[in-house]
């Protein structure tokens, strides 16, 4: 059995550093520890802060933006915000953070506007619970997006108490005094009252409404827009004490491991657990039920190995002897999965948008290119696998898990366990990365139903690698088929595409075989080229696994294939692909997506965020100056450009690679462009954008899930590669637009940067060798033996 | 009952001897900050130092760790260059997620260690093994180059 193991000690040796970050945090390490441990603890202050029954309803909602998602938003201060007696300033971030800086970003926009100062902020991670804090879906690049104003309204509105409080203290009118940097002023008197003085006074003040609050003039940020806040996580992260859900500890802790059905849909027949039950440090085996189909968030059952550390576990599920039922999923196989979408999309299909009559233009057209694009079923695999930690006290549960979906995990577990979702508890650790896996909370399910099953005695289920590469919610697998007219003069003037891809509906509800609204708003159907003849198909496919989010979803096989065809289309002209792209795109105007057949636009409102042909052509443009398109380049090498509209934000983005004369592809250098409108904290966006550069090359060269009877064939990082320091680009340069005006509205920043990357790295292949790759992964594709 | 050094200090270790490091310390030590990521020697989350040099402790096990000083990310800050390391990394921003820096941090530290001044060429071999599903790579490798006083030249 283990023993007890002691707290870890504060590794203090990092000191300050200079550099371009400069604006350092207390390391909070050791709160963050007592958090996950004891639940949440407040410092005095705002004593409301903790009573859920006094959150003010939140006023009118619309339906778009935060508006049109579960519960909205809060910009309660007394739930977001606590100051102690000494001036510590805790802000709670509600979103998860999963590699995008969140804790950093979303706290830094309510100290900004609440004139904290940074060195006496401490942030708090928020449990599962969208009524007290609205939505926490942390995807779809919506956090900053959708909180960026109800946040600044939560750190004005704590201002303003502020500044009231003092401001009767002194007896002086409230306009009459100032706060600024953690303190309120009187300038005229020259008086002044720290934050912890005023704390328990302004908390007893009634919240102001909304209308009412003053937000800060963007010239007088102090943090908002400027990028030189250090990442509040950063040092327990390079000193090992970061607590990510795989590093729970509880006292009396079990550790499990599940054998799961490798075919999805299928179950076990009979298992034998006898040498498994023989390993040291095994201490018993359950059964776990599957669940029906459609998968839902629902667990996939097995036979799970409890023991006293997870190399135990592990051994004994090796020693586990099961005879599963494959189910109705056990012919998948991708070698014949290809070739029925290759086949749907050679015949019509269900139409998603029309304009103008493509077949007589086409059939009239001076030049006809067509092309297929495949692109195959991905894994996510964030570097920490999925994990959860369960205990069950006295009828109430409570988790500790890596999760972008802490009030659907509640909401899943609660359903599960019988329990009133009052009596669960989610508390959200650091991810280890998400990308969309850790949307699903399937394992918290898993976690919660063996600690139910060993009595409620706390139980962390581990995924191994092998278990998160062959149990994902996996990327979609894809055809699309494009075929264009031009005329004699090189000029589009008939566009047919077909979308052959299973559906993420199908994990929720009856397959459709249709992909929804949304999917093919992904950049499909709501391409803004001036092509007077446009047809969009989109013929069945039919699901046999779990299909799931994958950072960018359904981008990525519409950018793919539309700017890989684009770059086809004009070597058809015997144009520069830039030029034609520009062409296609036409001049600027803003389009209502509607007029696109897209209702859908990321939820957002179609007035607020047309589809901006402006800012897409600034993008390309800017990236091809950046770059120096059409420079002079050494032989073997080549430039690739690709171009798209995702999550609200433009990137256009030019790759340069070199292949040599094996076939050997470097990457010395990509160029990426980047309006996502105002930037909250600049440096978080270009490390997103960066490593959206790495995910899309590393999913053009290397990524493949494949399936055979019904199984996924990859187990480990041997077999799914993902791309190294010694194949990664050597140089990324991220150009973000100028200028940060906060009037505009917020685009994403998580995703978009994934789509165009594979496509801008196909077209530099291109340009360097003449071979057109249209089938990813690349893999050896280029070698030459 | 077998004994390991970890981090300067000596501990009791009650599991078959053929148990990995890596859950030896991460689920008997409590020192979780070295990573599972793969658990065959693929991804280097799990990176620590065995008498300085850098191992996979996903693969090593208990017994060949016996005699032998074992140093992991929680006290490389300890160590003049790991500290450098650390410092260079908070500069530059390099952590997203985090998750596998703790393997990155080690492999670094032990590169700076045998190659004071390491070329781009050095840089790939000693930390292709390490894998970043965020994408840091061009910071960490920028990172690197701080941490050596390496002026940084782009071809
Ligand atoms: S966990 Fe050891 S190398 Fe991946
Ligand atoms: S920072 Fe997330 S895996 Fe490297």
């Amino acid at each position: 059995m283990n023993k007890p193991i002691d707290p870890i000690e504060l590794n203090t040796n990092v000191g300050n550093v200079d550099g371009n970050i400069e604006i350092a945090n207390i390391s909070r390490r050791a709160f963050i520890k007592n958090m996950a441990l004891t639940g949440f603890v407040l410092a005095a202050g705002f004593p409301s802060l903790t009573k859920a029954d006094e959150i003010a309803p939140p006023t009118e909602k619309g339906k778009y933006g935060a508006d049109g998602m579960p519960n909205g938003w809060v910009d309660n201060p007394l739930i977001f915000v606590a100051i102690a007696a000494d001036g510590m300033v805790t802000i709670v971030c509600h979103r998860s953070e999963m590699g995008q800086g969140v804790r950093t970003s979303l706290p830094m926009v309510v100290a900004d506007e609440l004139e904290a100062d940074w060195k006496q902020v401490r942030v708090e991670q928020a449990p599962g619970n969208e009524p007290r804090y609205g939505n926490q879906d942390t995807d779809g690049s919506r956090s900053m997006r959708h909180f960026f104003l109800p946040m600044r309204r939560v750190g004005a509105a704590a201002r303003t108490m502020l500044e009231s409080a003092a401001a009767a203290k002194w007896k002086v009118p409230v306009q009459d005094v100032r706060a600024e940097q953690h303190h309120v002023l009187h300038p005229a008197t020259g008086r002044k009252l720290g934050y912890g003085e005023l704390a328990k006074a302004a908390a007893k003040l009634p919240v102001p409404a909304s209308e009412t609050l003053r937000l800060k003039n963007p010239a007088d940020f102090r943090y908002i827009g400027k990028g030189k806040t250090a990442l509040y996580d950063g040092k327990d992260m390079v000193t090992g004490q970061a607590q990510y859900g795989i590093d729970i500890h509880l006292k009396d802790m079990l550790y499990a491991v599940i054998a799961r059905p490798p075919v999805f849909g299928g179950k076990v027949l009979n298992y034998d657990a006898k040498e498994a039950l023989k390993v040291k440090g095994v201490i018993s085996v359950i059964e776990l039920k599957g669940s029906p189909m459609p998968a839902n968030f629902n667990p996939l059952g097995g036979i799970a190995v409890i023991a006293s550390n997870t190399w135990a576990a592990i051994q004994g599920r090796k020693a586990l002897k099961i005879e599963w039922d494959k189910g109705p999923n056990g012919t998948y196989d991708s070698v014949t999965y290809k070739t029925e979408l290759e086949a749907a999309a050679r015949k019509p299909g269900k139409v998603v948008r029309s304009n103008g009559d493509v077949d007589t233009a086409l059939q009239g057209a001076a030049k006809r290119v067509e092309a297929e694009y495949y692109i195959p079923h991905l894994a996510q695999a964030p570097m920490e696998p999925p994990a959860a930690t369960a205990r069950i006290v006295k009828g109430k549960c409570e988790i500790w898990s890596c999760t972008q979906a802490p009030q659907v995990s509640r909401e899943s577990v609660a359903k599960w366990l019988k329990l009133a979702e009052d009596d669960v508890t989610i508390h959200v650790t650091l991810l280890g990365g998400g990308f969309g896996r850790k949307s699903k909370p399937d394992y918290v399910v898993e976690a919660a139903l063996l600690s139910q099953a060993m009595k409620g005695k706390p139980v962390k289920v581990t995924w191994t690698r092998e278990d998160d590469l062959q149990h994902s919610y996996f990327h979609t697998v894809s055809i699309e088929r494009l075929e264009a007219g031009l005329d004699a003069q090189g000029k589009a003037i008939a566009w047919l595409h077909r979308t052959v891809a299973p559906s993420i509906s199908s994990t929720f509800g009856p397959d459709s075989k249709h992909q929804t609204p949304s999917e093919l708003g992904m950049g499909a159907i709501n391409v803004p080229y001036t092509i007077a003849n446009l047809r969009i198909e989109n013929p069945e496919a039919e699901a046999h696994t779990r299909i799931g989010w994958f950072r960018s979803v359904y981008n990525i096989p519409h950018a793919f294939a539309i700017q890989s065809f684009v770059t086809e289309l004009a070597v058809a002209a015997g144009r520069d692909p830039k030029d034609f792209l520009l062409d296609l795109i036409g001049p600027p105007r803003r389009i209502n997506p509607d007029t696109l057949g897209d209702a859908w636009n990321y939820g957002e409102s179609p007035d607020l965020y047309p589809v901006d042909t402006g800012r897409l052509r600034g993008v390309i443009e800017a990236a091809a100056k950046e770059s120096g398109w059409g420079r002079t380049l050494p032989k073997g090498h080549g430039l690739g450009i690709a171009a798209h509209y995702s999550f609200v934000t433009y990137v256009a983005v030019v790759v340069e690679v070199s292949v040599d004369e094996s076939g050997k592809l470097r990457i010395p250098r990509i160029d990426v462009a980047v309006d996502c409108g105002p930037q909250v904290n600049p440096e978080r966006i270009r490390s997103q954008i960066e490593g959206a550069c790495i995910m899309g090359v590393s999913l053009a060269t290397l990524g493949e899930i494949s399936f055979k009877d019904g199984a996924v064939m990859q187990d480990n990082f041997h077999n799914y590669q993902l791309t190294r320091m010694d194949d990664a680009p050597y140089e990324i340069r991220v150009h973000l637009l100028p200028p940060t005006d906060f009037n505009t509205p917020l685009g994403g920043v998580g995703e978009p940067g994934l789509p165009p990357i594979a496509p801008a790295l196909c077209n530099a292949i291109f340009a360097a060798t003449g071979q057109r790759i249209r089938q990813l992964p690349i893999m050896d594709q280029l070698r030459k033996d | 009952m077998t004994t390991l050094n970890i981090n300067g200090k000596s501990h009791k270790i009650d599991l078959p001897t053929d148990t990995p490091l890596l859950w030896a310390l991460r689920d008997y030590v409590g020192l979780t900050g070295t990573k599972f990521g793969c658990g065959m020697s693929l991804c280097g989350a799990c990176t620590i130092h065995l008498d300085g040099q850098p191992v996979r402790s996903c693969v090593t096990p208990v017994s060949a760790a016996v005699g032998k000083v074992i140093v992991t990310i929680e006290a490389i800050g300890q160590d003049a260059i790991g500290k450098k390391i650390q410092e260079a990394w908070l500069a530059l921003g390099v952590p997203q997620c985090g998750y596998c820096q703790s393997g990155q941090i080690m492999a670094a530290t032990a590169l700076l260690k045998q190659k004071p001044e390491p070329t781009d060429a050095d840089i790939d071999t000693a930390m292709s093994g390490n894998i970043c599903r965020c994408g840091t790579y061009p910071r960490i490798r920028s990172a690197i180059k701080q941490a050596a006083g390496i002026k940084e030249i782009k071809p």
